[in-house]
């Protein structure tokens, strides 16, 4: 059998010490009537060979569109320098456990230690934790951070917020964690409306920048009203490398940043395994979920590293805990890790830069194409609304697939208001040629309807 | 200096990787933030050349132990071989680089893949739908309590009670009460297992569900099983089967033919995928009965055109963005196609015998509180080291460190005083197992607390002073 060492005569060896002689005798602890009298019903085992041809077979029907990508909306699609599988891939941190043995687990512990530093540089917050699931639960964790920091349960969340970080929301206001309303968005610069909803039970504000809809807010001015009413800022990332270029929430007051790392260092893999990171005040240090590495010392005054105040959490304090969180995406925070250490001061600016410019060739080009428009006049940073001809949006998903052309996210679904709109995306690896063809494709598909 | 971090080993104007040069036109001016949103300089990130970036992080992998490295038997974690294969599967461009967002019609290859094994997963636990989204065991369990928050709402029962067993893991408790539930703690009868008495004394209206993990943690089987589930049931209340210790039963009992009504698989422990220092996991969850409306959407459905998703008609919503942590999903289905149904079997029986093996060989040195056919783990106590020679279960873990094994897990489970909580899995030989009992017995028969205390001597630190990085929380550089 595939991985297992035993030979018969070990097995001969092992059960003869345990008194036992077959396997099938160590299952009659299990009464009788629950022993499975069936093979399990699964599809035959495969050589190592057929499992390749079969998942290669099977990776080969989805359609990945290397040339010509035009998709964010909450993944995105960045280079990944070699060294960052590279250090993936070394068996020990591949195959190690949470560093709950601190002497064993030094590299891990400051791999962590390192993610949580360079996510308080980024974001300019003062602290950060080793991880959660992803840019959706971070923002929930966060705002549970901000109901029991407030001790109040009114949450408000700008429409502009991602909506499966607003479904997910729902899911837990539907549970009774806390109330739910949403803030409209200005239908000209697609900026999020505070005016007239705050009041003194709303715990915290939600806001993503840049914003679902690809625009930057007026964080500043929002953050202070929000304080204002003695509520907490919560900004949402929904790709750290935007931080490239914009300002970290810290700077400007926000009291929470909570978001998606997958930009940086992981592929998109079909929505997972990304990495939600949270960082916040130290004033709400003590109330955060999740795992935390400390700077330490040995017995002999060397410096070392171990997890922390965990009096936080689960396997501490059960159901006193902050969270239920255990395991998190550490591999995946590791591969951020390495990757804002090797792209660097330098190298994320660019990329964030690159990106901009990207988007901004895109958008003088489709200013002038007939038949398309830009409804949003807010500042942008990668992604673009554009309105397409009248009920056309899907139809144009698929020329463009035909075209070889990964189109953008048609946001109708989650904004009727926007059913003519889809979502376009620029990275640093869009080409000028790209943008070129996406846009005759563009104007062919106007004049072919 | 030791343990320097990247940031002490930048220098100012080094560049590492950078990214392809735009080649668009440059803009006819620049961006238009709103005041105090665009960043004035460079963010503040270290600066390193690759091949500095690259040693620093392979001298850091070098300071830990892995299962790749050295046999890491902690319970409850199922340590097992991470198989190569899986990871190459993982990694295939047509995997990696599909968007989540990309047309189900365009995605086909990872929904057949999802379907796929959502069926087999289902087919192992003998429930009737599973859901792969949740993220990580503890996300799986909370994932399920909503659900059954939901179920009982939408029936106009209102039970906000959660029973949790004094043996159980952490994330039970934490995870019923972050659902909304208050924790019940039950009382474990003598042998370990579930007090039928105190069970039944506790259940009543109030009662929504019973957490259990099988084989318990302590590695014995709930023998009286169905009892427990029919005496749940009938007093209206739920039965939630913690999958940690699922390695013990693949093709030998399934939970749903034991009565529990929902279920959590943990694939980075049963289904051979990586524990990446942490994470990332993946925890299935899956439910019979009426139940099944309930679970978070999108689940894969197959229909006459192919795959798609879908959401079931009393979804509780979603518990996380896109569909599941799937690059996972492909390493947990690539280990499921290349064992086959006798593989699975092969490896719980194997893990049962492994554990067995091991137990018989310490069960002398070491105190085995609760004794008997343990299956695919087993929990000594160092109660007597300790009374006898001041040698703690800490000591045991870091004399193991020093001798080139990881510990096992320690003080836990809550009722074991002095526990160590051994988990060999099936993928170790028994030349392992042996150098590790060898390793045991020395510890318990040959050292000194005096000893111990400096334990261990040859890793990149000693003892460290977690009290001070409490004490003074340095978190960040």
């Amino acid at each position: 059998m595939a991985y297992l060492p035993h030979t018969p005569a070990d097995r001969q060896r092992m059960l003869e010490r345990i008194g036992l002689s077959s396997l099938e005798e160590l299952t009659e602890i299990i009464p009788s009537q629950l022993r499975l009298k069936r093979p399990l019903d699964l599809p035959p085992a495969l050589s190592a060979y057929e499992v390749e041809r079969y998942f290669e077979g099977l990776a080969q029907r989805n359609a990945t569109f290397s040339q010509g990508h035009f998709l964010g909306a909450g993944a995105y699609r960045h280079y990944i320098p070699a060294v960052v599988d590279t250090i993936c891939q070394r068996s020990e941190f591949l195959t190690a456990y949470t560093p709950y043995q601190p002497e064993a687990s030094q590299g891990t512990l400051q791999a962590i230690f390192e993610f949580q530093s360079l996510i308080c540089r980024l974001t300019g917050l003062e602290v950060a934790n080793a991880s959660v699931y992803d840019g959706g639960t971070a923002v929930v964790d966060g705002v549970l951070v901000a109901c029991a920091q407030t001790r109040r349960s009114r949450v408000l969340v700008s429409k502009a917020v991602n909506p499966q970080t607003r479904q997910l929301l729902k899911t837990y206001a539907a549970n009774g964690a806390f109330s739910l309303q949403e803030l409209d968005y200005s239908p000209q610069t697609g900026q999020t409306l505070l005016d007239g909803r705050l009041d003194p039970q709303v715990a915290v504000v939600v806001l993503q920048i840049p914003n679902f809809l690809g625009i930057v807010e007026d964080g500043p001015d929002l953050v202070e009203r929000i304080h204002e009413a003695g509520a907490l800022a919560l900004v949402a990332i929904p790709d750290l490398h935007t931080l490239g270029l914009l300002e970290g929430p810290g700077s400007y007051g926000a009291d929470l940043a909570c978001g998606e790392a997958q930009g940086a260092g992981n592929p998109l893999s079909f929505g997972g395994p990304y990495v939600g990171f949270l960082a916040c005040t130290s004033k709400l240090m003590r109330r955060i979920p999740g795992r935390l590495v400390g700077l330490t010392e040995d017995s002999q005054g060397r410096r070392g590293y171990c997890l922390t105040l965990q009096t936080r959490e689960q396997h501490i304090r059960r159901d006193k805990a902050t969270s239920n969180i255990c395991s998190n995406q550490a591999l995946c925070a590791l591969a951020t890790t390495v990757y804002l250490s090797l792209l660097g001061a330098q190298g994320l600016r660019a990329a964030a830069k690159y990106a901009w410019q990207n988007t901004t060739y895109l958008r003088s080009l489709i200013a002038q194409l007939p038949g398309y428009t830009l409804p949003l006049s807010g500042p942008y940073c990668q992604e673009l609304v554009v309105q397409v001809p009248a009920g056309q949006a899907l139809n144009l998903n698929h020329f463009l697939a035909c075209e070889g052309i990964q189109g953008g996210y048609p946001l109708g679904e989650d904004y009727p208001e926007l059913s003519d709109c889809i979502l376009f995306c620029c990275t640093e690896l869009t080409r000028k040629a790209e943008i070129e063809e996406l846009v005759t494709a563009l104007r062919s598909f106007k004049e072919a309807y | 200096m030791d343990a320097q971090t990247i940031f002490e080993k930048s220098q100012p104007g080094r560049l590492g990787v950078m990214p392809p040069l735009s080649d668009v036109p440059l803009p006819s001016q620049p961006p238009m933030w709103p005041s105090g949103m665009g960043r004035q300089e460079a963010p503040p990130l270290p600066e390193l050349s690759e091949l500095d970036v690259l040693r620093h992080f392979v001298g850091l992998s070098q300071k830990n132990y892995s299962v790749d490295t050295q046999f890491y038997p902690l319970g409850s974690c199922t340590m097992k071989y991470n198989p190569r294969l899986n990871e190459r599967m993982a990694a295939l461009p047509g995997f990696t680089q599909l968007h989540p967002l990309s047309d189900p019609q365009q995605a086909q290859g990872a929904l057949e893949l999802m379907y796929s094994l959502q069926e087999a997963l289902g087919e192992i636990t003998g429930m009737e739908a599973v859901t792969l989204q949740p993220a990580a065991g503890a996300h799986g369990e909370l994932t399920a309590l909503m659900v059954m928050a939901a179920y009982f709402r939408s029936r106009g029962e209102e039970r906000h009670l959660v029973l949790v067993p004094d043996s159980s893991h952490g994330t039970n408790p934490a995870s019923a009460a972050l659902a909304g539930f208050q924790v019940v703690t039950l009382p474990s009868a003598a042998n370990g297992l579930v007090d039928m008495l105190a069970l039944e004394s506790h259940l009543g209206p109030q009662v929504a569900c019973l957490m259990l993990t099988n084989p318990s943690t302590l590695g014995h089987f709930e023998t009286q099983i169905e009892e427990i589930c029919e005496l749940c049931h009938r007093h209206g209340a739920l039965v939630y089967y913690d999958g940690a210790n699922m390695n013990a039963l693949l093709g030998l009992a399934r939970p749903g033919d034991m009565g529990f009504d929902m279920v959590h698989l943990n694939l980075h422990k049963t289904f051979s995928t990586p524990h990446g220092g942490g994470g990332p996991g993946s925890g299935p969850v899956g439910a019979r009965g009426p139940l099944v409306d309930f679970l978070p959407g999108p689940l894969v459905a197959k229909g006459e055109r192919g795959y798609h998703f879908m959401t079931p008609s009393q979804s509780i919503g979603r518990v996380r963005t896109f569909w599941g942590n799937f690059g996972v999903l492909v390493k947990a289905w690539a280990y499921i196609r290349h064992l086959g149904a006798p593989g699975l079997k092969a490896a719980s029986l194997h893990a049962i015998l492994a554990a067995n093996y091991l137990q018989e060989l310490l069960k002398e040195a070491y105190d085995l509180p609760y004794p008997g056919r343990c299956m695919h783990e087993f929990v000594l106590s160092a109660h007597n080291l300790k009374a006898e020679k001041g040698i703690k279960a800490l000591d045991v873990a870091k004399g193991l460190l020093e001798r080139g094994f990881h510990a096992p897990t320690v003080y836990f489970p809550l009722i074991v005083e002095e526990a160590l909580m051994i988990e060999p899995t099936e993928t170790e030989d028994v030349e392992t197992l042996e150098a590790f009992a060898q390793a045991m017995l020395e510890i318990a028969r040959q050292e000194t607390a005096e000893d111990l205390h400096q334990a261990p001597r040859h890793l990149p630190v000693s003892r460290l002073d977690e009290a001070l990085a409490a004490r003074r929380p340095v978190l960040k550089m």
